[in-house]
Order: structure tokens, then C-alpha cells, then sequence
């Protein structure tokens, strides 16, 4: 795969995620992640319904919205018929999979400036209906009739990991203490917080071994995605008066996997480019050799990975990106898609926690102090500085586009703008990864963001 | 004293006829949002398909996987088809026992099994058999959810009334079943 025509992303917006917000529908929410894209850049409206030649839009869930076509009426609300549409819908990457096929549009030629705007309404129900709803993304002849509940399911996956690779609680916990603690420096964020281990672990227990602490919230919100080829961003660059920086999509990836874990083969590892056969053979495997993806691993983000690396030129992830915002729905799936996105190798995620990689820099998270805990290489590879899901909130059409923006941000070096806080800038990002990824790894998606020169 | 500090929240109320409304338009930017309960229930004539036979066994004691004809996987979930040659599957019994592959106990969950909360949900591998089966464990000390049962050794059980779901069948520690 090429990408032979360039895909720009110009601006993006967000709405406010919060738990309810009653104040707007699913129309409103998408308006207002719609007019601070516009805004950002210093874009009318009418000169946006000029030159936008169409629009992706998502949301996950019919039964959340309670109304089938609801992207057409976002469409619609926003000024933008008779112009081409469609939505799409892939589970938890819903969004990641709405940025890449505006992408799609963009680099097939088909349009100059394509739109992607995402949301997700998920207050218009109770907690547990929704989870209910969450849960009918999974068989519902074989897999939610037995109790369906996607926490349930993420937990036994990351119970085998701790089993077979002896990744540890405190490893997990360090995880959702990283993104709740960075998420207090971004406004936009819902569930902030300053925590300690015993916090994460102490809290109410949702599905063994994980808590409420490790888990993202269902949230009601939007974001929205400008994307453009360098016609398209002349044209965006003439009606606002003014250059804008280049940040260019120059890989896009998906991988998918078997709706039931259940089925999901015990085989050979797909290999990095960076990795060797013999990685994954030795006694510290059960059976002598990793059982791959078995119940711990997510084949389908390590998939999605190698084409994204590949299209975009990246060799080792470590050396080669600066950030990345990854689909981090439990603090478990962060560590299991560190080893997937060819962080660490298999089965050393949790220890891949501990080195601090992934940590920000100019944030303090007291695991020195309080726990003797040196984070050697923190801010190497920062993974969620905005948060996450865990932090942000999960309004799930919305929140692979909210990545793409946080991304756009990085690599624009206009975090201090839109935080009103610099805390979270990446200092000189250059490139960064997008990761969304649906019900227990069944649609992946990896895009990567680089600041052209 | 209970130490309780919120009422239980309910979801009937009152029926409301008319609303209170302003003179002036201008004011209706700072009224409240209505929310109104909106309820959406629904029978499905649902058919399991090819998938049938697996249900129709459980009903009478019997666990049911298939296997390929042409390539020989097994798959504890039946499908008719094999997803790694294409080739056809037939039906195959599962053995009575396994092994606990990986297993979460749930304090919370959909609306459905709320009331079921704390249920242990497990995956079971077989000998023999190429994929995994999810399914209820019970007979665990479920205030003391350890990594130590992985590993363990289950024996299937059926419900004595068939319900034609997948938790007619489910597993217990061998040792402790009482027929």
C-alpha cells in the first residue's frame, strides 16, 4: 500500500465529554466540535459548505441515539446536504475507522476536503442498560447470553496476561494513575484525578482484578476531523488569509479478529520487522513458544500496526514516533497494546510500565517518593498525554477522532492554546500514532500524523 | 444508623400534562433541557440457524462443537463452516472436562445479570479441541478470586430445565460435583 496523494489534517475540534450532557442531542454535541473546527482556523461557515466536497460521520450504538440514520441528520444539522455521506460503525474504533475513511476520500482523489465527525450519546440510558447495549457488540447466541459485560471480558484477558507473562496489579495501576493524572492539565477531559496505587486498587471492584479506577466512563460528546489534499488545503489556506502548518497523514492501518475470544487461535506471533522467531520461544513460554493471539493479545492492533508502520516508514516505534494516543478503554488494554503496537515485546508490557517510557515528562506521579519507583526513561514515548480514555471519557463515535485532534494539537505545538496549559505539549513532536480499537480487539485501526517540513 | 445517604433512584413518576412557559422568547435559551422517559421493548422471532443443533443438544445433557472435515480444527463454539480452510464442519461431542483457560469474577454488569452480580464468567480449554468455550463457573470461593484457578480442572454440568441458551450447560471444580 501507497499513499500517493497527501492527506492534510487542517483542524479538528471536540466537544466537552462529560457523563451527561443533557443540555444538547446527538445534533448539538456534533455542532459544537463542528464550529470549533471551524473557528480554529478562522473558518465561516459558509466558506466551510463551499469548499467541504462531503462528510464521514459515526456513532456506535442505534440503541444509544434511539434513532437509526442519525449521521445523515448530523449532516443535516450542519448545513451540509446534498453533499456525499455515509456513516460508519466498528464497535469501540468507530472513530478510529470514520478518520481513516475520510482519509480514504481524500487520498482516493474522490475529495479535496472531506469532514469526519463523530459522537456518541450514551447518558440516555442508565449505566447498566448501557452496558448492556456495550455488550450486544459481542455474539449474543453464544457470548452475551452467558453475561455479557465487556469489563468481564477485558478482565479474563488480562488475567491470562498476568498469569502467563506475570504482569502485575501495581503495573496496571501506574497506568491509570499516568492518564488520570496527565488528564488534569486537559480541560476537555472528564475524569481527571490525582491517585495513588492504593486508590486504583482500593476502589469499587467492577470485574476482577479490574476497578472502577482502571476503567473509562460512558460519555455523551463529539469531535470533528477537517481533512484535505494540498488542493484542498490551498484552497482552506486562501479563504482563511493565511498558511497553515502542514500535518500530514502518512500511514493508516486495520486489523481485525474473531468476534468470539473464544475462537481465537493459539499460534506463531506476527512478527515486527524489529522482532526475530526466537523472541517468542523458551521456557518462559507455556508450552515452550507464545500461544498467540490467545486470550492475552490483541492480533488485530499488531496488524493494524505493521501496515501503519510500513506505509508511514517507521522502523522500530520506539525511536520512530514521539506520541502516541491509544485506545486505553482499561488500564489492562494499554499494557496488552504496548506489546501489539511493538512497544516492548510480548509478554513485557507490564514491565514496559515501569521504565516510564510512556510517562510525561513534566508531570510528577509520586511513584518515586511514595514508592520507590524510578521511571528511568520517562518521557521518551509519552502514551496518553492527553489522558486517554480512561481520563477523557469514551463517547465512542467520537473518540478515535478526539485523537486525531489531540494529535493534530502535538504536532502543531498549540497545546498551550487549546489546554491554556503547555504541561501536556510533547516537546518537538514530529510524528505521532493514532490506536482505536474495538470490542475485545475485533477492529483495530493505527493511523500516523507527521509534521511535514 | 444505616449509613445510606441517597434514595433509590426510580424510573416511574408522573404523568405531565403541560409545562410552564415564557412570555418572551428570548428566555427559552435558559430553560432546562425535558427529558421524558421513552421506553423501547421488543420480541424478536429470532432463529439460532445452523447453530440449532448446539441448542437442541444442550436441552438434552449433551455439549456439541464441530470439527473440519478437510483440516481437522475444532472449534468448542460451533460454526458450520471453517474459517481456516473453508472446508465443512461436522458436529462433534466435547469432553465432560477441561481446564479453567482464564476466568474474571463480575460485581457488575448489563442491566440483565445485575441481579446474578458477583457471577464468576471463565474460559474453558479441552483436550483435543482447538478453541475455548465461555461459560459460568461456580463453586469457587468467589470472595477470593485468585490467578491460582487458572489451570484448574472443571466438569460440565446442565441445568435441569433447558432454557435453549448457552448457560443451560456451565462448569464446576472437579471433585466438587454432586450429580
Amino acid at each position: 500500500m501507497t499513499n500517493k496523494i497527501p492527506v492534510y489534517v487542517v483542524s479538528g475540534g471536540v466537544s466537552k465529554f462529560a457523563k451527561a450532557r443533557i443540555d444538547k442531542t446527538f445534533q448539538g454535541l456534533a455542532k459544537e466540535a463542528y464550529d470549533y473546527t471551524l473557528k480554529d482556523i478562522g473558518l465561516e461557515h459558509a466558506r466551510a459548505v463551499e469548499l467541504i466536497d462531503g462528510l464521514v460521520t459515526s456513532y456506535f450504538s442505534d440503541h444509544f441515539t434511539n434513532q437509526l440514520m442519525a449521521g445523515i441528520m448530523v449532516q443535516d444539522y450542519l448545513g451540509m446536504c446534498p453533499k456525499p455521506g455515509h456513516r460508519v460503525e466498528g464497535g469501540g474504533a468507530t472513530g478510529g475507522i470514520c478518520f481513516q475513511e475520510a482519509w480514504k476520500a481524500v487520498a482516493s482523489g474522490y475529495m479535496d476536503i472531506c469532514l469526519a465527525v463523530g459522537f456518541e450519546t450514551m447518558s440516555r440510558v442508565n449505566t447498566w442498560k448501557g452496558n448492556e447495549f456495550i455488550a450486544l457488540a459481542s455474539d449474543t447466541q453464544f457470548d452475551f447470553p452467558v453475561g455479557g459485560f465487556y469489563s468481564g471480558y477485558y478482565a479474563m484477558m488480562v488475567a491470562r496476561h498476568m498469569k502467563e507473562f506475570g504482569t502485575k496489579l501495581n503495573q496496571l495501576s501506574m497506568v491509570a494513575i499516568k492518564n488520570r493524572k496527565n488528564a488534569i492539565y486537559n480541560p476537555f477531559a472528564q475524569n481527571p484525578g490525582d491517585y495513588d496505587i492504593e486508590d486504583i486498587q482500593k476502589a469499587q471492584m467492577v470485574a476482577w482484578p479490574l476497578t472502577y479506577l482502571d476503567i473509562c466512563t460512558m460519555s455523551d460528546g463529539a469531535a470533528a476531523v477537517l481533512l484535505a489534499s494540498e488542493d484542498g488545503l490551498r484552497k482552506i489556506e486562501k479563504a482563511v488569509g493565511k498558511a497553515m502548518s502542514k500535518i500530514r497523514v502518512t500511514g493508516i492501518g486495520r486489523g481485525t479478529d474473531m468476534m468470539r475470544m473464544a475462537d481465537r487461535p493459539h499460534y506463531d506471533v506476527i512478527l515486527m520487522p524489529h522482532e526475530r522467531k526466537e523472541d517468542y520461544i523458551g521456557s518462559r513460554f507455556v508450552d515452550g513458544k507464545l500461544q498467540y493471539p490467545g486470550i492475552h493479545s490483541f492480533r488485530a492492533g499488531r496488524s493494524a500496526s505493521i501496515q501503519a508502520y510500513k506505509m508511514a516508514g517507521v522502523g522500530n516505534p520506539l525511536d520512530d514516533i514521539d506520541f502516541i494516543e491509544l485506545h486505553d478503554a482499561y488500564s489492562s488494554s494499554e499494557i496488552q497494546t504496548y506489546e501489539d503496537m511493538g512497544l516492548c515485546k510480548y509478554g513485557e508490557g507490564g514491565d514496559f510500565v515501569e521504565s516510564g517510557y510512556t510517562f510525561m515528562d513534566g508531570v510528577d506521579y509520586k511513584f518515586e517518593s511514595t514508592k520507590g519507583i524510578k521511571l528511568k526513561y520517562k518521557g521518551k514515548l509519552p502514551v496518553n498525554p492527553s489522558g486517554g480514555l480512561i481520563a477523557c471519557g469514551h463517547p465512542v463515535g467520537a473518540t478515535g477522532l478526539m485523537q486525531a485532534v489531540f494529535a493534530l494539537w502535538q504536532l502543531q505545538g498549540t497545546i498551550d492554546k487549546h489546554f491554556k496549559d503547555n504541561k501536556l505539549q510533547v516537546k518537538n513532536a514530529k510524528r505521532g500514532a493514532i490506536h482505536s480499537h474495538a470490542g475485545t480487539g475485533t477492529y483495530v485501526t493505527v493511523s500516523i500524523l507527521e509534521k511535514e517540513n | 444508623m444505616s449509613n445510606k445517604t441517597k434514595l433509590t433512584e426510580t424510573q416511574d413518576g408522573t404523568i405531565v400534562f403541560n409545562l410552564p412557559f415564557p412570555r418572551d422568547l428570548d428566555d427559552l435559551r435558559s430553560m432546562s433541557p425535558i427529558v421524558i422517559k421513552r421506553p423501547y421493548l421488543i420480541d424478536y422471532i429470532y432463529s439460532y440457524g445452523q447453530d440449532s443443533p448446539f441448542f437442541a443438544a444442550l436441552s438434552n445433557k449433551i455439549q456439541l462443537g464441530t470439527k473440519c472435515n478437510k483440516c481437522n480444527y475444532s472449534f468448542a463454539n460451533p460454526r458450520l463452516a471453517c474459517t481456516y480452510c473453508g472446508g465443512e464442519n461436522s458436529w462433534i461431542k466435547l469432553p465432560e472436562e477441561g481446564e479453567i483457560h482464564t476466568f474474571t469474577v463480575c460485581y457488575f454488569g448489563s442491566e440483565k445479570f445485575l441481579a446474578e452480580t458477583p457471577f464468576i464468567l471463565g474460559l474453558i480449554s479441552y483436550e483435543g479441541i482447538n478453541t475455548l468455550f465461555l461459560t459460568r463457573l461456580i463453586g469457587l470461593n468467589i470472595d477470593n478470586p485468585s490467578l491460582d484457578w487458572i489451570g484448574m480442572k472443571v466438569k460440565r454440568q446442565f441445568i435441569r430445565n433447558s432454557k435453549l441458551l448457552p448457560t443451560d450447560v456451565y462448569y464446576l471444580p472437579v471433585g466438587k460435583v454432586e450429580k
